[in-house]
């Protein structure tokens, strides 16, 4: 039994389908997060979590008590789950104090002795205490946002998109912040995001949705190295697709022969490399010739963007059957670092490294 | 990120009188607009460099050294204007002066004053609270319930704009005919000015961040407390902004009290006016009435206080939800059924009533020709005074904005607060007294006209200008236009259609005006409210109707365009 469990959650808007039945396990103390492109409905997955909404259909259970079944839900503010939405969503008739003080009660104990304390948690200012909310950054009132929610101590946090309105240092930090903060107060979260790396960097556990359904669930080790199909593949990341003959572990294709991760399998299917997989080396026309199993390619282009620089390389030559070369010779796309990047014209050699996923 | 301001400036267009007033905040688009003041910027001079820095064209020095002398010709075509529109109010000091310390202290501090007074605030303290949640209570269901029918009930809460104070009175007290005293006075003001209220009220709802209220209610309040701990406080400024807007018009309200025979200071200035012309005894009364309606002003900024409720953080807010009402929902529809019946069925069943007792015979168009003409001639001469009269003002408030010209604004919006009444009686005493031979000319009562409506005008010019950043302008001067091109192309254009509209509004207002217009207008002078107001004075109550009628037919329009702006300012 998990913490949270979803299961056959759908909810529409009149024609509109957002989430077709989705099913979820998050354990206790865990970190999940949902990504998905906008419109995929993670954001509606997220309101009926919370108890905005109620779902058409299914099940939500927290900690073996259920919050919604068919029609019938417990509303937001009897679930104790607390959700800092993607602007903060603070208070702007309040001062910092009374946002993060909102959920306590009026004549609690030590109320402003435990909002200082909440503040200083999150990291903040004992001074920013008595401003308005339109006079903090962007990266405070996240973090007000988050004060105010955690002064619940609740069980389940929600995180609707709290980073995307910061700019990008401050993104990552934040993220590192939030997410050490949550684990030492054994909070289980869940985050909902468009960002790819925020997904993989933030989460024990990731689900990717599209279309109001889940394309897959898993740790991101798995979701990066072994998605289900090539939309998770090419979400999560670059990837380099082609299709292959498997036999005995190996696939043979145009990028010559790779070990595969799945053993039994004898037939044609198509495999997916991480670009930072392939190594490129340095080498010369000479150097070409008399090595047949070999992979070569020429350096067609090369954008130089600082720290990264994309290389697009052209197959010259390819062990490759001639069916699969059919499909054409279109350059692989890799990205390597800006420091020694090839020239155009150069002449490369390609090594593969890892295992080839092969897709099902 | 910058913490988007929503709060706006607005104008809200009130039926038979409008008091703009740049606190009620109804309108978003131009603070990004308007540059920022410049750094010292409490220095007026170092505002005009910096608006002739922003209007400079590209490249030359010499046309900026011109643009900079032309922004202060502005500025003190501006000054100019608004101390002008002091006047009114110089001359009260002035007149109580002249009459001595000791009759005013007599004429003041009497039985009768303090009657009125108490009369006066009773109505007002009454009236307003009742408004409001009248008010919050129609805006939340036609806002934010799923009520069926929402956007009907919305414009049918606006409606009763359309119709003058004056009329609906008229339509009352020839519906319940012994309808008098206080009670009576209160259901009339609340029934044609809850709109006021009604308007920025619901503006500010629609525009509230629904994730607000989620996140209140994750943080474990039930909604009746989310209501009273989120919405209300947000809804504070608009409920500020309305209730003065009532307050100011219950003050200077004449016609509607004169039906219910219920004595307000502005009743009984009139009936001063009326017995002993422009004696010291009417001018201290009005004097009371100004204090009373700075009192109003004050004490808004008071309660307002120096709150700004902007949206904070980026991205559009989601859409509202709206509640369901379920089994409630028969019940809910009868509180804007029940308001549309008594504020839009009393006034339009009497009035058919009477058209149909009178049947033809009162139509008469030679008579009804001619007030229509007088009331057109002096709505369009009027509109277009005030309307050039607020030019420098909207400008230098849009392209050179400053402590000094806010300064000049306030000036404007205080005497655009203070009842007709008030303004006419100063103006009567001015030209009586200094410049006999212009007592009771055109001259003088579009001039009073152009005090009263000032603010109006500016409103619309001022957010009509706003529309054409300066940028535009330096776009079209790089792409080869010369300066008067470049103006023409751009600022001209885009804020001629806003003009016009405060054109309207102003002309609205002359239109169903009453009490300045029958204090100054030269003899023989006949407006559709006058002659509505004399056939009904004599109890002829079926002649009156085809006045109040086409009143209300070319009111109807401006107040479908008002509800129609407040709807898209709130983004719909």
């Amino acid at each position: 039994m998990s913490f949270l469990e979803l299961s056959g959650v759908a909810k529409s808007y009149g024609p509109v389908t957002a989430l077709a039945g989705v099913d979820l396990a998050v354990e206790s103390g865990s970190r999940t997060a949902i990504v998905g492109p906008s419109g995929c409905g993670k954001t509606t997955l997220l309101r009926l979590i919370a108890g905005f909404e109620a779902p058409d259909r299914g099940r939500i259970a927290l900690d073996g008590k259920v919050l919604a079944n068919g029609g019938a839900a417990v509303p937001a503010h009897r679930r104790g789950i607390g959700v800092v939405a993607q602007d903060g969503a603070l208070f702007p008739h309040l001062t910092i104090a009374d946002n993060i003080g909102f959920g306590i009660p009026r004549n609690a104990d030590k109320r402003a002795e435990h909002i200082v304390e909440l503040a200083y948690i999150v990291g903040l200012d004992k001074a920013i205490l008595k401003r308005r909310p339109h006079e903090l950054s962007g990266g405070q009132q996240q973090r007000v946002a988050l004060a105010r929610a955690m002064a619940m101590k609740p069980r389940l946090m929600l995180l609707d998109e709290p980073f995307s309105a910061l700019d990008t240092g401050l993104r990552a930090s934040m993220r590192k912040a939030v997410a050490e903060l949550l684990e030492e107060a054994g909070i289980t979260t869940i985050l909902v995001t468009h960002d790819q790396a925020e997904a993989l960097s933030f989460a024990s556990q990731v689900a990717v949705m599209r279309e109001g359904l889940f394309s897959q669930v898993g740790t991101p080790r798995e979701l990066y190295f072994q998605p289900r199909d090539r939309m998770v593949a090419e979400f999560l990341g670059d990837a380099i697709i082609v299709p292959a003959r498997i036999a005995d572990g190996f696939a043979v294709s145009r990028l010559g022969r790779i070990a595969v991760d799945t053993k039994g399998r004898r037939d044609v299917a198509r495999i997916m490399l991480r670009p930072e997989q392939i190594l490129l080396k340095r080498t010369s026309r000479e150097g070409m010739s008399g090595t047949p199993d070999m992979l070569f390619g020429e350096v067609t282009d090369c954008e130089f963007a600082g720290s990264v620089c994309t290389v697009a390389v052209r197959l010259l030559n390819s062990p490759d059957p001639p069916d699969a070369a059919a499909i054409g010779n279109t350059p692989l796309i890799l990205r390597r670092t800006g420091m020694d990047a090839p020239e155009i014209g150069e002449i490369v050699r390609l090594t593969v490294t890892g295992k080839a996923h092969v897709f099902a | 990120m910058l913490p988007r301001e929503f709060a706006f400036r607005g104008s809200v267009l009130f039926g038979d009188r409008l008091v703009d007033d740049s606190r009620l905040r109804f309108d978003p688009p131009e603070c990004h607009i308007a540059p920022l003041p410049p750094a010292g910027g409490g220095d007026p001079a170092a505002c005009l460099m910096q608006s002739a820095i922003d209007m400079m064209p590209a490249m030359l020095p010499a046309a900026g050294m011109k643009k900079r002398r032309s922004a202060s010709w502005i500025t003190l075509a501006a000054a100019l204007i608004s101390l002008v529109a002091l006047l009114p109010l110089a001359f009260i000091v002035w007149v109580a002066i002249q009459t001595g310390w000791d009759t005013v202290v007599a004429l003041i501090f009497r039985p009768r004053v303090g009657e009125l007074l108490v009369n006066t605030v009773l109505l007002v303290v009454v009236t307003v609270p009742i408004a409001i949640v009248l008010s919050v209570a129609l805006a939340w269901l036609t806002e934010r319930s799923d009520l069926p029918g929402n956007r009907w009930w919305s414009w049918l809460s606006v409606a009763p704009l359309a119709i003058p104070a004056f009329v609906h009175s008229y339509a009352w007290i020839s519906f319940v005919p012994g309808l008098h005293g206080l009670w009576a006075g209160v259901l009339v003001s609340v029934i044609a000015y809850f709109p006021f209220l009604y308007l920025p009220i619901a503006a500010a709802l629609r525009r509230l961040d629904p994730a607000l209220e989620d996140a209140a209610a994750a943080l474990g309040l039930g909604p009746w407390r989310v209501f009273a701990r989120v919405v209300l406080p947000q809804l504070r400024l608009a409920i500020c902004g309305g209730s003065l807007l009532v307050g100011l018009h219950l003050l200077a309200e004449y016609g509607l009290y004169v039906f219910i025979r219920f004595d307000t200071f502005t009743t009984a200035i009139v009936d001063q006016f009326q017995s002993t012309f422009n004696g010291p005894a009417a001018n201290m009364l009005a004097a009371v009435l100004v204090v009373c309606c700075l009192f109003l002003l004050a004490l808004e900024v008071m309660i307002r206080g120096e709150e700004r409720y902007a949206r904070v953080g980026s991205g559009a807010a989601r859409k509202q939800q709206r509640a369901r009402l379920g089994r409630a929902t028969l019940f809910c529809l009868l509180l804007p059924a029940g308001v549309a019946l008594l504020s839009l069925g009393v006034p339009f069943v009497t009035v058919g009533r009477w058209l149909l007792a009178g049947g033809t015979e009162v139509w008469r168009w030679d008579e009804i020709g001619l007030a229509l003409g007088q009331t057109l001639f002096l709505a369009i001469a009027g509109a277009v005074l005030a309307t050039l009269a607020a030019m420098p003002m909207a400008w230098i408030s849009i392209r050179a904005p400053g402590p000094l010209q806010r300064l000049l604004e306030s000036c404007n919006y205080i005497v655009g607060a203070l009842p007709g009444v008030v303004i006419a009686l100063a103006l009567v005493t001015i030209t009586v007294r200094v410049a006999l031979p212009l007592y009771q000319t055109l001259f003088t009562i579009l001039f009073g006209y152009a005090l009263m409506f000032l603010p109006r005008a500016l409103i619309s010019l001022r957010a009509s200008i706003a529309q054409a950043p300066v940028e535009l302008e330096r776009a079209a001067s790089s792409l080869g236009r010369p300066p008067v091109k470049a103006l023409w192309s751009t600022t001209i254009r885009l804020s001629a259609p806003g003009a016009a509209a405060g054109m309207a509004m102003v002309a609205l207002g002359i239109t169903n005006e009453l009490t300045a217009t029958q204090m100054l207008a030269p003899n023989g002078t006949r407006t559709l409210a006058m002659a509505f107001w004399s056939y009904s004075g004599e109890i002829d109550y079926a002649s009156a109707a085809p006045y109040a009628l086409i009143m209300v037919a070319m009111s109807l329009p401006m107040t479908w365009w008002l509800y129609i702006q407040s709807k898209r300012m709130a983004g719909r």
